[in-house]
């Protein structure tokens, strides 16, 4: 019975959320994504400098021409260098950042198994 | 006159420190079971004095002492005298004078707190803590001297910060430190365990208390700048993993985890060797944590003014103080065996330990990589929330999960049928959420499971305060309401980032912008003229079009002269079902104002439940069986 | 205590993260964009200040042996601090073409601006929303770029030029 009504809940909610995203939300979410260069650990979508003003401007522009996320971020660290962007790019530089973690989280489960698996080996015993 | 008295006082501590060491080194080799009264009596003085040095200070703050440099670098006689006195730990010397004040605050209050446990435990806890106290009177005296005078004494300061005159900022630093440089004190435990072989169930009573309240305070201190951030900072934020951020979450997840497996120590008498290790792990991330922020090494909003002196002090003392735990845990570590059942209560504690591992190592990483990256191969990356959402949401789901289970199932082997289906559950969440990160870019379906996860356990959870509520079984409510609370907490963050309205324009006065269902009128512009700043002060109409309510928003251009900042007030209106924000900005050389509105649904939710989280520790704090 | 694998790894790691951080302390660690000298500039399109009719792409800088970009504004107080320099390239080597971009400005105040502190350029281009800047990869103003004819970038001034700067430009045109 409860299964049913996860199933259910899981279903209703897919169908009400998949309608929230937007072309703005789009737009502002690459801002939260890119660095502002001259503020002290700012977004663009936050800063309210001068270059974050030109920057909103560019993007948008890029953005309404059709380009996607990618390309947009490609560019921009054409330009400005990878510092520019909050999420690091998967290359050979950063795949261990996005890889480690998960390594260590299998590693931790992996001796918890052992442990029990240890306990279960000395009852049979 | 009171650069002489601070700087005798500390002098003080540091020589009461050392006596402290000797003597109890002394009592070591005697017999009996009770510690000599003279190193109460030597604890006190040295606990008198440092409390002492530091009112010394908060005295040269009040009456405006410029001879001191730090008063005169961090204050000004136009300070509001609340924030005179909280400018004492709002710069780098003062908070550092807080941290000695905690450490041996909290030596002594072991000590004293302490008179249960074995005796050599005890000497050798205060033998280790005042060998970080002198430690870091040390570090203090010869870089960081908050009683280092100048002459002749200017005649005004060169003030404080005025995005730091906040009363959730003044009190957010002590709750912070005694979370932080709390962890001390089961640092020197640990140590003081394995150095006198006094382990097992009794070593976990005696740091439990310690455990819960620097785990209290740290929650706490984290969610009052949280607070402190969404209201002052103007972005409409409370988290942005900032690398400052991320400093005092770290030695979160090594308390919750330590917090967790001490139950297990206590109850089942296993698990020691990894408790010991948690022990030294937390201090160490706190001093880490101190090194990565005041160091210059990162970059980021918070840190404080830039010295690499400062750096090379904290970086030393960081590697005596790993090696030193190493080199001890090493020689004195035994092999332990294990017993633990698949269908455990330990097993889920273990469980606990692991997720809050995988977030701690995640943190670490993604604060730590940019630095590394750029010393090895000179590239330097940023690290932002992106990354932070990516790799950790995806496995809080099933972190929901196993908390709802977890507390119910029992010690030592459980039969439980439902177990088998939860587990079908979680597999099923992670493997799904897996394959949508990696094959779309869709998140809705990822914030589906968090939405029933979080469900999940606040059903579970209201289900066990009503089986509880006439127990009075205090501990366990207490975890109740704490889970309850990190269920309510993901619930919220998640329907507030799916079902937040923001937006982001340029509008000149008297022109209107629509979004959605809101109208939003720039009606005028004034100015103001207070104390020390001068304000523009932007007046907008809302109306919701749905029902024609009205709102009025002012948000504020601050310029302030002691020193010349210019800051964004944004205009925040609180309500139970959702909260309006509005930043304004000058565009520069135009007529325009950049505006930002956002709407954001049950924010104070968000709060209420972080709020609760603490809440759930300090009941437990309060409950009899905590006095063991 | 027993020497292990496990123990050196360990002991070796911990040195290894001490080391890192002592070397982090010592670099510098304000950011700025000249790790993209080497690179190529973009694909451009300026109209002129003076007359709309007047255009320069990238394709005019490959005629000329090296090229150097100023982008300024009337506004800018440091831009009139450099300016002497601007004049003096333009006297002392004829073989660098100074083109000016006038960011985010009024024309008639850029234009008694050069009237008033002279007008090194041969070139002055109109970016007045600032996009132009951006596919520089400019951030601040004043910003200078030197390029040669591949139209590759040898230098990146940001900030005013001084007199070690100016030093530097004639030393690399020579």
């Amino acid at each position: 019975m409860k299964l049913k009504i996860f199933i259910l809940l899981f279903y209703v909610l897919s169908v009400g959320l998949t309608h929230s995203s937007e072309n703005q939300t789009k737009l502002l979410e690459i801002y939260k994504n890119l660095r502002c260069l001259v503020c002290q650990g700012q977004s663009i979508a936050d800063s309210n400098s001068d270059f974050a003003a030109t920057i909103k401007l560019v993007v948008e522009d890029q953005f309404n021409e059709g380009k996607t996320e990618d390309e947009i971020y490609s560019f921009l660290i054409s330009k400005y260098g990878e510092w520019i962007v909050y999420q690091p790019t998967f290359n050979k530089n950063n795949f261990l950042l996005w890889v480690l973690p998960y390594l260590i989280f299998i590693f931790g489960g992996f001796i918890i198994f052992l442990i029990v698996r240890k306990t279960k080996y000395n009852r049979v015993n | 006159m009171l650069s002489n008295i601070g700087i005798s006082l500390i002098v003080l501590v540091l020589i009461f420190g050392f006596l402290s060491i000797y003597t109890a080194s002394l009592d070591l080799k005697t017999a009996g079971l009770s510690i000599n009264k003279s190193i109460y009596k030597l604890s006190l003085f040295q606990t008198t004095f440092t409390i002492l040095s530091f009112f010394t200070l908060i005295v040269g703050f009040i009456y405006s002492d410029f001879s001191l440099i730090n008063v005169y670098e961090n204050s000004h006689t136009a300070k509001p005298l609340f924030y005179k006195i909280a400018g004492t730990w709002g710069n780098h010397e003062g908070s550092l004078l807080l941290w000695v004040n905690i450490l041996v605050i909290f030596s002594y209050l072991f000590l004293v707190f302490s008179h249960k446990h074995n005796k050599n435990f005890r000497l050798y806890t205060l033998i280790f803590q005042n060998i970080l106290i002198i430690g870091f009177l040390f570090f203090l005296l010869l870089n960081s001297n908050p009683f280092n005078s100048i002459y002749p004494p200017p005649f005004e300061g060169l003030g404080l910060n005025p995005i730091l005159q906040d009363p959730a900022l003044a009190i957010h630093p002590p709750l912070l430190y005694v979370g932080f440089v709390g962890c001390s004190i089961y640092f020197s435990a640990a140590m003081a365990s394995l150095m006198s072989g006094y382990g097992g169930k009794l070593f976990a009573q005696s740091i439990k208390t310690w455990v819960k309240i620097s785990w209290c305070f740290q929650t706490l201190g984290i969610i009052v700048g949280s607070i402190w951030a969404y209201y002052e900072l103007g972005w409409g934020g409370f988290w942005f993993w900032d690398p400052v951020e991320n400093a005092s979450l770290l030695p979160w997840f090594a308390i919750t985890a330590l917090m967790h497996s001490l139950i297990v120590l206590e109850k089942r008498n296993t698990l020691y060797s990894w408790v010991i290790i948690l022990c030294l792990l937390t201090f160490t991330l706190s001093v880490l944590g101190t090194f990565l922020v005041r160091s210059g090494i990162l970059n980021s909003v918070h840190t404080f003014a830039n010295d690499p002196s400062r750096g090379i002090y904290i970086l030393l003392f960081l590697s005596l103080m790993i090696f030193s735990a190493l080199a001890i845990f090493f020689t004195k570590y035994k092999k332990e065996t294990y017993n633990f059942n698949f269908k455990s209560r330990e097993t889920f504690i273990l469980a606990n330990n692991w997720f809050m591992v995988f977030f701690l190592v995640t943190v670490l990483i993604g604060t730590l990589y940019p630095i590394f990256l750029d010393v090895l191969i000179s590239i330097k990356i940023s690290v932002g929330p992106p990354f932070y959402n990516i790799v950790i949401i995806p496995l809080v789901v099933p972190l929901l999960f196993l908390m709802a289970v977890g507390p119910k199932v029992s010690w030592i082997n459980s039969q439980n049928k439902v177990f088998n289906k939860i587990l079908f559950f979680i597999l099923g969440a992670l493997v799904i959420n897996l394959f949508i990160i990696y094959f779309s870019k869709k998140n809705s379906i990822l914030s589906n499971l968090i939405f029933i996860a979080a469900i999940f356990l606040i059903l579970h959870s209201f289900l066990d305060i009503k089986k509880l509520i006439n127990k009075k079984n205090k501990t366990e409510l207490s975890r109740v309401i704490s889970h309850l609370g990190f269920g309510l907490l993901i619930f919220f963050i998640g329907i507030n980032h799916q079902f937040s309205l923001e937006e982001d324009f340029n509008l000149k006065v008297g022109e209107t912008k629509k979004i959605n269902n809101y109208e939003i009128d720039f009606e005028s512009l004034k100015t103001k003229e207070s104390k020390n700043y001068k304000a523009v002060i932007g007046n907008f109409k809302l109306t919701n079009l749905k029902n024609n309510q009205v709102q009025y928003l002012d948000p504020e251009i601050r310029i302030y002269s002691n020193p010349e900042t210019l800051t964004y007030e944004a205009a925040i209106k609180t309500k139970i079902t959702s909260d309006f924000y509005l930043t304004m900005s000058n565009v520069s050389r135009s007529d325009y104002y950049n505006i930002k509105f956002q709407n954001k649904p049950f924010m104070i939710w968000i709060w209420i439940s972080a709020i609760m989280i603490a809440l759930g520790g300090f009941i437990q704090l309060t409950s009899k069986k905590n006095e063991d | 205590m027993k020497i292990s694998i496990s123990k050196i790894i360990i002991f070796s790691f911990v040195i290894f993260l001490l080391s890192v951080f002592l070397m982090g302390l010592k670099i510098n660690n304000n950011y700025d964009t000249k790790s993209l000298v080497g690179n190529k500039i973009s694909k451009f399109h300026l109209i002129e200040i003076y007359d709309d009719a007047q255009h320069i792409s990238e394709d005019d800088l490959k005629k000329k042996k090296f090229t150097l970009i100023n982008f300024f504004a009337s506004w800018c107080a440091p831009c009139r601090t450099e300016h002497k320099y601007l004049l003096k390239l333009s006297k002392e080597r004829k073989k660098i073409k100074i083109i000016g971009i006038n960011f985010k400005d009024k024309k008639n105040n850029a234009i008694n601006f050069l009237e008033e502190l002279g007008d090194p350029y041969s070139f002055v281009g109109k970016d007045s929303e600032g996009r132009i800047s951006i596919l520089f990869g400019i951030y601040g103003i004043p910003e200078s770029i030197l390029v040669d004819s591949n139209l590759t970038i040898i230098k990146k001034i940001v900030g005013p030029i001084d007199q070690i700067q100016y030093d530097e430009i004639l030393k690399i045109t020579k």
